[in-house]
């Protein structure tokens, strides 16, 4: 028997998954290995690739065996396949098999919709390490290349674990869509990525940190309620990348964290009390509040976007199915089919915001959305008890949800980050107090200076308060090739 | 007054509230409101799931505390509140709040065993942090023996064992370094369970056979001894009550590029073996250059003479130094140091360098005399520098 817990090296794909004993699947990804190889090795520049950075690697699913902590260079990390260790006697979480043992293999009627799923997922793994290509070059930091590096392998390896799924039980059609997820490229013309937001480019650090605060959120979130899938392999897979996606939620709340500090920290030392007195802020160095709110209202609004249409069939037939659960399925008390309940999904008229109750099955999206809000909100709660701290009058607050949307009810609407409907002249000439404008994105283009120095940052971000693996503060995270 | 007790809590200013602690805890005993993720003081059986699986590094914290916190103090925190001063009873100047050990007799050990080093040790600036008490004489591990070799000559008088323990589906993560204690059978003189006799570990982290959930022990069969007689008749099979890991100072440094130059007596090799092996398995020969002095009575009594034989001089430089040689004059450590006085004042003036000394108690007032004329002869006193090197992490002693 397989053994489950720790990781297997006896094929050149590290698992859980008792690959050596499936030729079947283990030719498969042995042979779509090497166009994966290709990819990584096309898209981080050679110089990173041959220096030595400190990461962790999963040795087994259990806590102690996940995050071992060492110097590997990128192309030999070892990417592979870990599920987390079966729940004996499982159930289907919600909708209308609920409480049938969970299924061990694809239920044939529902094939289509959990491939889309699954590829959906997949396809935003290797469409941010894409849209992250180029920020190694102006690093801030060690400390946040290595940062930036972990985050990247770990989505190659959910990129992996899709694949796995997708080798393993949807036959030839699976392995059609695996190469598919190496053919698309983020902001590509002719083959782009499926979702919006992963052909947008994340020009600079600020841009990458929301984004894993934000954007990695829609991620963490769709991955919680696929981990309450009733297909089983989906569910363990999905529950073993959360450990690894907490990760990313870190990079992005402390990265904006720590350019809030460096911010508050000079306006005290120069004894700045206007958070808008911009120029004089901006030539300490420092991004300024007002703009970073800007950013915030930018990636905030376009993670809502990811969740949908509001209200959807697809969401409803997912969950009734059983494919994809609620947030916490298995933590919330209902009867998990929602037959009859209702949920309140606000609504666009093209004049008025109206709030109506609709069937809570079809709200799927808009209900997860608003989980994501509430989760969303507390780390912004955080960074304005920096601000306090610095007893500067200044705070971060999340948008509307009807500001800034392509996507639902709200798309084009003209909506203030407030939530009040203007008229769409009033919009577009307010755009540049809402939204990053290029001045904006120019200046914080001026300060990607990279800073290679250990234990050294860059002007406009405040060092961490803990090392990673608790290692001290001029710790060489990355030993950088040619250096 | 009230024993002082160990306390697990979070650290709020770090936590990023993502709750995989909380999912991952198998009893329950982390929660959290709309503020805090906290760690109940009743449930929190220092199980240490939680410990590796956090993004951030929050939920390492510990405090000695009187009287826990409650679970409302936490949720209301906004920061982490300093250790607080414990005063000792009997009249010391206070508690010890470091955490080398837990338990009062094995810190009391490790504090005596650390004392020539001059002055309150430090961990290298790059080693892992180390786990330690996850085991206690309360609450010991069950440890099954997997091996027991002996190291010297059959005709030695000294009888040195390679023990190795199998630690099943139980967490025991060790460092190169650390300690555990082993806890003989039966009672002493006076009625009372025996007390756990400390031995430092001589296989590297990822286990005497790697990713396998052993550790090996170098043990010395002593004359009346009782656990080191209990240790070294162990047959396989046996299963043995373990304490620890303990010390959170002695320790490897992770940098691969940093140099060692290690000095031991006879079971003192134990975490030298541990260091040369973590080294092996994991930069071969690319890393910082390995100096080892050891000493023994004469080859057959030197715990692994023909396996650290085979390991390559380029990985690491080997002085075996020996005192009862028939026709040979008496060969200490010290003088072998002196002999090779350039090569060790080059490694003492190069800020790269950590030094670690092992092994009989008798051992370093010779060494600590060798090593001052070295540095002396360079100009260097030794006194500062080995203060200095102490306070960077870099001098370790354990003596026994």
């Amino acid at each position: 028997m397989a053994d489950t817990m720790n990781v297997s090296y006896d094929t050149l794909i590290p698992n859980n998954v008792g690959l050596s004993s499936d030729r079947r699947v283990l030719k498969a990804l042995e042979k779509w290995h090497p166009g994966y190889i290709n990819w990584w090795n096309d898209l981080i520049p050679e110089n990173f690739q041959k220096s030595l950075v400190y990461l962790r690697t999963a040795v087994s699913v259990d806590p102690q065996g996940w995050a071992k902590f060492d110097y590997v260079k990128m192309p030999e990390y070892r990417w592979g396949v870990l599920l987390a260790p079966q729940v004996e006697n499982r159930i289907i979480p919600c909708g209308e098999h609920y409480g049938e043992p969970a299924w061990q293999e694809v239920p044939g009627e529902y094939r289509a919709l959990l491939r889309r799923l699954i590829v959906i997922q997949g396809d935003t793994e290797p469409a941010s390490v894409e849209q992250q290509r180029f920020l190694g070059k102006t690093a801030p930091s060690l400390y946040d290349m290595r940062n930036l590096f972990q985050v990247n392998v770990e989505e190659g390896r959910h990129l992996w674990a899709m694949v796995y799924l997708l080798h393993k039980y949807f036959g030839a059609d699976g392995r059609e869509e695996a190469d598919d997820l190496l053919r698309r490229q983020s902001g590509s013309e002719e083959a782009p990525r499926m979702l919006g937001a992963f052909n947008e480019e994340t020009p600079d650090w600020l841009s990458f940190f929301m984004f894993t605060y934000f954007t990695d959120r829609d991620g963490k979130m769709q991955l919680e309620s696929l981990a309450q899938s009733g297909f089983d392999p989906l569910s363990r897979t999905c529950r073993f990348m959360l450990t690894e996606e907490a990760h990313h939620m870190f990079v992005g709340e402390t990265g904006v964290g720590r350019t809030i500090q460096k911010t508050c920290e000079m306006m005290n030392e120069a004894g700045i009390v206007d958070p808008y007195d911009i120029d004089k802020i901006r030539a300490l160095g420092v991004i300024d509040l007002p703009t970073i709110q800007k950013k915030l209202n930018l990636h905030y609004t376009l993670s809502l976007d990811l969740f949908g249409s509001e209200v959807s069939t697809n969401a409803a037939n997912s969950f009734n199915w059983g494919l994809k659960g609620r947030y916490r399925e298995n933590k919330l008390e209902d009867d998990h089919r929602l037959k009859d309940a209702t949920y309140p999904v606000a609504e666009f008229d093209g004049k008025q915001i109206t709030v109506r109750d609709v069937n809570a099955i079809s709200a799927i999206n808009m209900r997860l959305r608003d989980d994501y809000t509430e989760d969303a909100r507390g780390g912004v709660r955080r960074w304005n008890q920096i601000i306090r701290k610095h007893n500067i009058d200044f705070e971060l607050a999340l948008p509307h949800e009807a500001f800034h949307r392509h996507i639902g009810t709200f798309s084009g609407a003209p909506v203030s980050p407030e939530g009040l409907v203007i008229s769409r002249e009033e919009w577009d000439s307010r755009r540049d107090e809402w939204l990053p404008s290029k001045a904006d994105g120019d200046y914080i283009q001026s300060l990607m200076k990279p800073v290679t120095e250990p234990g050294k940052f860059a002007s406009w971000i405040a060092a961490p308060k803990v090392g990673i693996d608790n290692k001290p503060g001029d710790f060489e995270y990355v030993k950088l090739h040619m250096a | 007054m009230t024993k002082p007790l160990k306390q697990h809590l979070i650290d709020p200013e770090i936590c990023i509230r993502c709750y995989t602690c909380e999912m991952t805890c198998p009893i329950e005993a982390i929660t959290h409101d709309d503020e805090n993720v906290v760690v109940d003081f009743e449930k929190c059986n220092f199980c240490m799931d939680c410990i590796p699986v956090c993004p951030t590094g929050s939920i390492d914290e510990w405090r000695v505390v009187t009287k826990p916190y409650s679970l409302e103090e936490q949720f209301s925190w906004e920061e982490l509140p300093a250790q607080e001063d414990i005063p000792a009873g009997g009249g010391e100047s206070g508690s010890d709040t470091s955490i080398e050990a837990l338990d009062d007799e094995m810190a009391k050990l490790l504090a005596e065993a650390h004392a020539g080093a001059g002055g309150r040790s430090r961990a290298p600036a790059t080693a892992s942090k180390p786990s330690v008490n996850l085991y206690t004489i309360s609450k010991p591990a069950k440890a099954r023996v997997a091996g027991n070799f002996r190291l010297t000559a059959e005709g030695s008088d000294s009888d040195v064992r390679h023990i190795i323990l199998d630690f099943g589906n139980q967490s025991m993560p060790v460092l190169e370094g650390q300690s555990i204690g082993i806890i003989a059978p039966g009672t002493d003189a006076s009625g009372k369970p025996h007390l756990p006799r400390l031995y430092s570990v001589s296989s590297p982290r990822d286990g005497e056979r790697p990713n396998y959930n052993n550790l090996s022990l170098t043990v010395k069969r002593e004359d009346k001894g009782v656990c080191s007689n209990y240790v070294c008749d162990l047959k396989i099979g046996d299963e043995v009550d373990v304490t620890g890991p303990f010390g959170s100072t002695f320790l490897l440094p992770d940098d691969p590029q940093a140099r060692l130059l290690m000095i031991c007596t006879g079971t003192g090799s134990a975490p030298f073996r541990a260091f040369t092996m973590r080294r092996q398995r994991t930069v071969g020969t690319h890393g910082g250059s390995m100096t080892l002095f050891f000493g023994a009575r004469s080859p057959d009594s030197l715990p692994y003479f023909g396996p650290l034989n085979k390991v390559p001089n380029r990985v690491l430089s080997k002085h075996l130094v020996f005192s009862r040689i028939p026709g040979a004059p008496k060969e200490y450590v010290q003088d072998r140091l002196k002999v090779e006085e350039e090569e060790i004042a080059e490694l003492l003036g190069d800020e790269n360098t950590h030094v670690y000394i092992c092994g009989l108690r008798g051992m370093e007032e010779g060494v600590e005399k060798a090593l001052t004329n070295i540095a002396e002869s360079t100009g260097v006193e030794w006194i500062s520098l080995r203060d200095a090197m102490r306070e960077q992490g870099r001098y370790h002693v354990e003596t026994y």
